[in-house]
């Protein structure tokens, strides 16, 4: 712990350079809001810390392509107060709301939420629900990904030694769309999401859900997308027998443990319930975006 | 290992320390400039009591390296009152007896700060949402909502 | 809301006593200027850090201090072998009872650990991190045993027993073979047998709940300092530190009086700081050292090895006759000690049925061993879990007879002259006061919705009297400074200046309240068992009539009379007598302006042992709503009415019940602790020790009842614990009813809540 270094590059080649370096283990520091506990608890403590909060692409929100790309250093206070992303993806700031206090919130990225890879990290279902993907930097280049592909087990990501996720990508929003995300902790804040549940669905002009989305954290080792549960709402205006059928997917899905925070039992049930809750909203919302764009004769 | 040498903006004035990688915001606030007003409740950003802001911004200083705070404007407990005179919210918390051991009260203090700022007409709701991330054992919340709705008044009233 | 009942004889009006001003210590608690037991420092002052057992039990083959020494920065490295070894015996009172040779192995093992976080060795060094480095250096060979955590498997004949010749106190004719049981109590009155053969319903349920934490926010911490002539100071945060410093004067083998405790302000006790943890520890290093140690413990650690509340399992039996008589109450209370004998298991027994008046009763006891750390005391220890289980029968007995279950508490009300299990009669009015005030409060017959309910429970608390000392010392411009023994847990300062304000008929801003060192005030106990305003309120008050006493015999001097001619009123002396008329009555201050010539300083100190106690008794109502989908419990509205006999400052009196109530929730919701299988703490943070948060309480309404004491000058009732005795089972009724399915354990989670609406729904 004493001999451990911190830098602050202001690039994002730099930034590259010291994470793969030959010598010693560097880690990236974003909010630190996990690292600095880790460190804390004297796990994984590496050599070198690199800050990369000074990087401008790191830490932007931008519009792109009629989507919107927001780096992976941006704060959830920052991305959560950025009207234009937030009245787009209500759903992923739902999630981003969630994460922690707002203490928390002050400091942690949804890029550092995505690599901590914790099963029940709030923004990955519905970042995933919403198609997003990500950049990631490394020595040999770059390329993009899913975000569902990011994780593969707990705390363990598909990133290779020496590269970085540098920003999130959102795709242009479809009209008559809504997307939410829901959790359920036993407290009403502070906690650990139990199940999370992002859900973003597309209706066309007679409210025939077109497209659908439904990703589910905290019940397998990483975030599930979740095709069958999406399948039950393709098709239908989302009634109730569809949302049922949506309900047993989502709990069928589930491949959940038995922890601290929950039990196995308990998680199949509620992430039937959360997920039907989520597309309620969902539905709600891209109804009211419907709404609103006719009466603006779209 | 060398220390860091890192000046920084504390409560408006300049101020400078030495530090290792691994120590936290709070530790050098409490422990080099001996402002102990920021409380350590638990270390992990669970409690709120080390709140501070930084550049405007609401954070826990146990989440914070010290090195990380190069170049910041950082806010603690000790620079709320203007001198003698209290802030509103200061002196709300004390009329409206809000705060009974006082451990978690710089830390909602800064946070109500925070609020205020940005929400000047916060609902009930709002505030408690808004306070979730600082705990306090002793009150139950009752009389700090109160007192935070209380200063809000007064505040919009100025 | 303040609802005064019984007034007591024509007293005149009262000036500030009642009222609400701002507390005299307010100021540098929002400034962030108040030292809290962290906030202490000293030149050359050296860090100390404790090394901890990783195993729930475990025997201590050796342990190797060498690398640890020989660190650059260590300047001292210590194990128990550093303090002295204490006799085994059981001394003071059976319900306090304290014995030293398992209090310091609870400082420090010996031979063996017996709870993950058990204290086994401590360094000092010049930081933090050069400390850290030294424990990982200390190297112990432990030999593993097994382990037993819950009460239930620790009672069992073939349990791991923690102490191979802990024999059963209280059994007679005492148990051949050992076993971690180590106390079963009795109490009883009346006929059981009989009492249930009269009832016409029986009820009776088993109950368990899970072991919580008092959940302070401020860690303990505290800065010592021991010269070479062996004189020693602390600066810690403590409920008491006279108690501090008798505990480790014992556990250092050194005189009292060679030991000054100074009192920190206090960031939560809730009875978990009654004991030392840290400062036998500092101390001993800095004896070791010669430089002052300062030990700051980590919310791990507290949560660890700092002693927390039982967990229990219960069983309640009552019996009720068709129009609302209890006939009988049998309960049986098998509660966690942790590593050391001591739970509140006794008290538990002993509140359990105090509220009523029932002709037969037996209450059973068992204090029961298991490798967790000795628990403490946690606000009115011990009641609050029997009384769960008791109201919850209450509850189901109520409604087997279709009563309205305040209706059916008011017609078996404790009064005066009621006998309690332990002996004593009731000689306080106050419980029936408090069921009316919530009869008639509005909220109690607002119709409820889906999926909601409605819980009513009550609670009783003995408070505590006992030894206080208070000085009052008049400044030379008339203002006064009152100095009492009392850590100020929450406000206590603000209403001793208002007593004193009062009796001396000056203005409350007149007065500075302080809080002494033991060196500096005659001994005070603990400021626990809802005391501080009782007993050292009585102190005040007396050596405020003592200054009196000496103000008046000054103004006699003054007017040449004789001081039965000088009456005190409203912070003046004044003449009585044939010659009264046209004297300007004498000011407090201008008294005081002569003193020098009247007989040098004016002051006064006074020690008590204070009697006359009245209990706490607290009746409470909690809505709750369920979601019938999740489990997930939200609690709507609670209401708590408690006799506090008279509120000094009532704002603070309304917070000691908020808070109460805001801990009973948490426990009755989310609290727990959780272990693995090897017997380790998985949850030794706030994350997931789940502590209510701003957004998970409603308003919590307190409803002042005071029907004044006639012990104490101003009718005061211990306030601090009546009010968290009936908030479990508040909230528990309230699930119970709003599922229509009995709760039996604690904490109420969403999974557990959830199971019980599946069991009820059949599926």
């Amino acid at each position: 712990m004493r001999e451990m270094r911190y830098e602050a590059p202001r690039t994002l080649e730099a930034a590259l350079a010291l994470l793969s370096a030959p010598n010693g283990q560097a880690r990236v520091l974003a909010g630190g809001t996990d690292l600095l506990i880790g460190l804390r608890a004297g796990r994984d403590v590496p050599e070198l810390l690199v800050d990369i909060k000074g990087i401008p692409e790191m830490t932007s929100i931008v519009a792109e392509n009629g989507g919107f790309r927001f780096g992976a250093a941006v704060t959830c206070m920052e991305l959560i107060e950025h009207e234009g992303f937030a009245k787009a993806w209500p759903g992923v700031i739902d999630a981003v709301k969630l994460i922690g206090s707002i203490q928390v919130k002050g400091r942690a990225t949804v890029g550092g939420n995505l690599c901590n890879a914790s099963p029940a990290a709030d923004s990955v279902p519905a970042l995933i629900a919403a198609e997003a993907s990500v950049s990631i930097a490394g020595p040999n280049g770059n390329r993009e990904a899913r975000v569902e592909e990011c994780a593969r087990g707990p705390g363990e990501t598909s990133l290779a030694r020496g590269e970085l996720v540098s920003s999130i990508l959102l795709p242009p929003r479809l009209p008559h769309s809504g997307d939410a995300y829901l959790r359920f902790t036993p407290r009403t804040e502070m906690d650990i999401a139990v199940v999370g549940a992002g859900v973003n669905l597309t209706l066309d002009d007679s409210g025939v859900c077109r497209q659908a989305r439904v990703s589910l954290g905290a019940v397998a080792e990483r975030a599930l997308l979740v095709p069958e549960a999406a399948a039950a709402l393709i098709g239908s205006k989302v009634d109730a027998a569809a949302l049922r059928r949506l309900a047993a997917a989502a709990s069928a899905a589930c491949r959940p443990i038995d922890d601290k925070r929950g039990t196995k039992e308990f998680r199949i049930k509620i992430a039937g319930v959360m997920a039907r809750r989520a597309a309620e909203i969902a539905l709600a919302r891209s109804l009211s975006q419907r709404a609103a764009d006719k009466l603006l004769g779209g | 290992m060398a220390k860091y040498h890192v000046t920084a903006t504390v409560n408006g004035d300049a101020a400078e320390f030495l530090c290792e990688t691994h120590q936290t915001l709070l530790e050098v606030l409490r422990d080099e400039l001996g402002l102990t007003g920021t409380k350590e409740g638990c270390g992990t950003g669970d409690c709120g009591a080390c709140s501070v802001t930084i550049d405007g911004r609401l954070m826990c200083s146990c989440l914070v390296l010290a090195v990380e705070a190069e170049g910041k404007a950082i806010q603690t407990i000790e620079g709320m009152a203007a001198g003698t005179e209290l802030h509103p919210l200061q002196r709300k918390f004390l009329e409206h007896a809000a705060l009974q051991c006082g451990i978690c009260t710089p830390g909602i203090l800064i946070a109500a700060r925070s609020l205020l700022e940005r929400n000047p007409d916060p609902t009930e709701e709002e505030v408690r949402y808004w306070l979730a991330g600082n705990l306090c054992r002793c009150t139950g919340y009752h009389k700090i909502v109160d007192a935070v709705l209380d200063a809000a008044r007064e505040m919009r009233r100025e | 809301m303040t609802v005064s009942a019984t007034i007591t004889s024509g007293k005149k009006k009262l000036k500030v006593v009642g009222t609400r001003p701002v507390r005299p210590d307010g100021v540098p608690k929002v400034t962030g200027l108040a030292r809290y037991g962290a906030d202490y420092s000293l030149p050359g002052m050296l860090w100390g850090k404790i090394l901890r057992s990783p195993h729930a039990h475990a025997r201590i083959r050796s342990i190797d201090t060498s690398k640890a020494q020989a660190l650059a920065g260590v300047k001292a490295v210590m194990t128990s072998a550093d303090l002295p070894e204490q006799k085994f015996e059981y001394v003071g009172p059976e319900r306090v009872a304290v014995n030293f040779w398992h209090m310091t192995r609870g400082i420090m093992a010996r031979e063996k650990v017996l709870y993950e976080g058990h204290a086994v060795a401590a360094v000092a060094a010049t930081s933090r991190t050069v400390a850290d480095e030294a424990l990982r250096l200390i190297k112990i060979d432990y030999e593993l045993l097994p382990h037993v955590i819950n009460v239930e498997e620790a009672m069992q004949p073939d349990a791991p027993l923690l102490f191979e010749d802990m024999i059963t106190r209280g059994v007679e004719p005492a148990p051949d073979k050992p076993s971690n049981i180590s106390k079963r109590i009795e109490f009883k009155i009346g006929d059981l047998g009989a009492g249930f053969a009269a009832a016409d319903e029986i009820v009776e349920g088993a109950f368990r709940t899970a072991p919580v934490h008092q959940g302070y926010i401020e860690p303990q911490a505290c800065l010592a300092r021991f010269d070479a002539d062996g004189q020693a100071e602390l600066w810690a945060s403590s409920q008491g530190h006279f108690v501090i410093r008798a505990l480790t004067a014992r556990l250092l083998g050194m005189d009292i009086g060679n030991l000054r405790v100074h009192p920190a302000e206090i960031g939560g006790g809730f009875g978990g700081k009654n004991v030392p943890y840290v400062e036998p520890v500092a101390l001993a290093l800095s004896r070791k050292t010669g430089h002052p140690v300062k030990i700051v413990l980590s919310r791990e650690e507290v949560f660890k090895a700092c002693g927390p509340a039982a967990g229990s399992l219960m069983t309640v039996k009552i019996g009720v006759t068709k129009d609302g008589r209890i006939v009988a109450a049998d309960g049986v209370f098998r509660f966690q000690a942790g590593a050391f004998p001591g739970s509140p298991v006794m008290n538990a027994c002993m509140c359990a049925f105090a509220p009523y008046d029932i002709p037969n009763v037996c209450s059973v006891g068992y204090d029961v061993i298991c490798n967790r750390p000795k628990t403490a005391a946690y606000r009115a220890p011990g009641a609050p879990i029997s009384a769960y289980a008791v109201e919850s029968v209450m509850d189901m007995a109520a409604a087997s007879i279709g009563m309205d279950p305040l209706q059916f508490r008011l017609k078996n009300v404790a009064r005066p002259g009621t006998p309690t299990v332990w002996g004593p009669k009731h000689a306080h009015e106050g419980y029936a006061e408090t069921i009316q005030a919530l009869l008639q409060h509005p909220g109690y017959a607002a119709p409820l919705g889906k999926n909601q309910g409605r819980g009513v429970a009550a609670g009783y608390w003995f408070n505590n009297g006992g030894e206080s000392s208070a000085a009052a010392h008049v400044n030379e411009d008339g203002t006064v400074v009152v100095a009492t023994g009392s850590a100020d847990l929450s406000g206590t300062r603000a209403a001793m200046a208002l007593m004193a304000a009062e009796t001396l008929g000056i203005d409350y801003d007149k007065v500075r309240p302080i809080v002494a060192d033991t060196a500096s005030i005659g001994f005070s106990g603990l400021a626990a068992g809802s005391r501080t305003t009782f007993a050292t309120g009585i102190a005040v008050v007396e050596a405020c009539r003592k200054v009196i006493g000496e103000l008046r015999a000054r103004a006699a001097m003054i007017w040449d009379v004789r001081a039965e001619d000088v009456a005190w009123e409203d912070g003046c002396a004044k003449r009585t007598g044939d010659n009264a008329g046209g004297v300007e009555p004498l000011s407090l201050k201008a008294i005081a302006a002569k003193r020098s010539v009247t007989g040098g300083p004016i002051s006064a100190e006074v020690s008590v042992n204070a009697g006359g106690v009245a209990p706490g008794f607290a009746t409470e109502y909690c809505d709750v709503e369920v979601d019938p989908e999740t489990g997930a419990v939200k609690i709507l509205r609670f209401v708590a009415a408690q006799d506090v006999g008279r509120a000094i400052h009532p704002a603070y009196v309304e917070g000691q019940i908020q808070g109460g109530v805001a801990q009973g929730i948490g426990w009755a919701l989310n609290e727990e602790y959780i272990y693995d299988e090897a017997g380790r703490l998985a949850n030794a943070g706030f994350l997931d020790y789940r502590v209510p948060v701003a957004s998970d309480l409603p308003r919590i309404e307190a409803v002042l009842v005071e029907v004044p004491n006639p012990n104490h000058p101003f009718g005061v009732k211990g306030v601090g614990e009546a009010n968290i005795v009936p908030s479990l089972a508040a909230v528990a009724n309230a699930v119970s009813r709003a599922i229509g399915r009995r709760m039996t354990e604690l904490p109420m989670s969403p999974p557990t809540v959830l199971a019980a609406l599946d069991s009820e729904r059949g599926g």
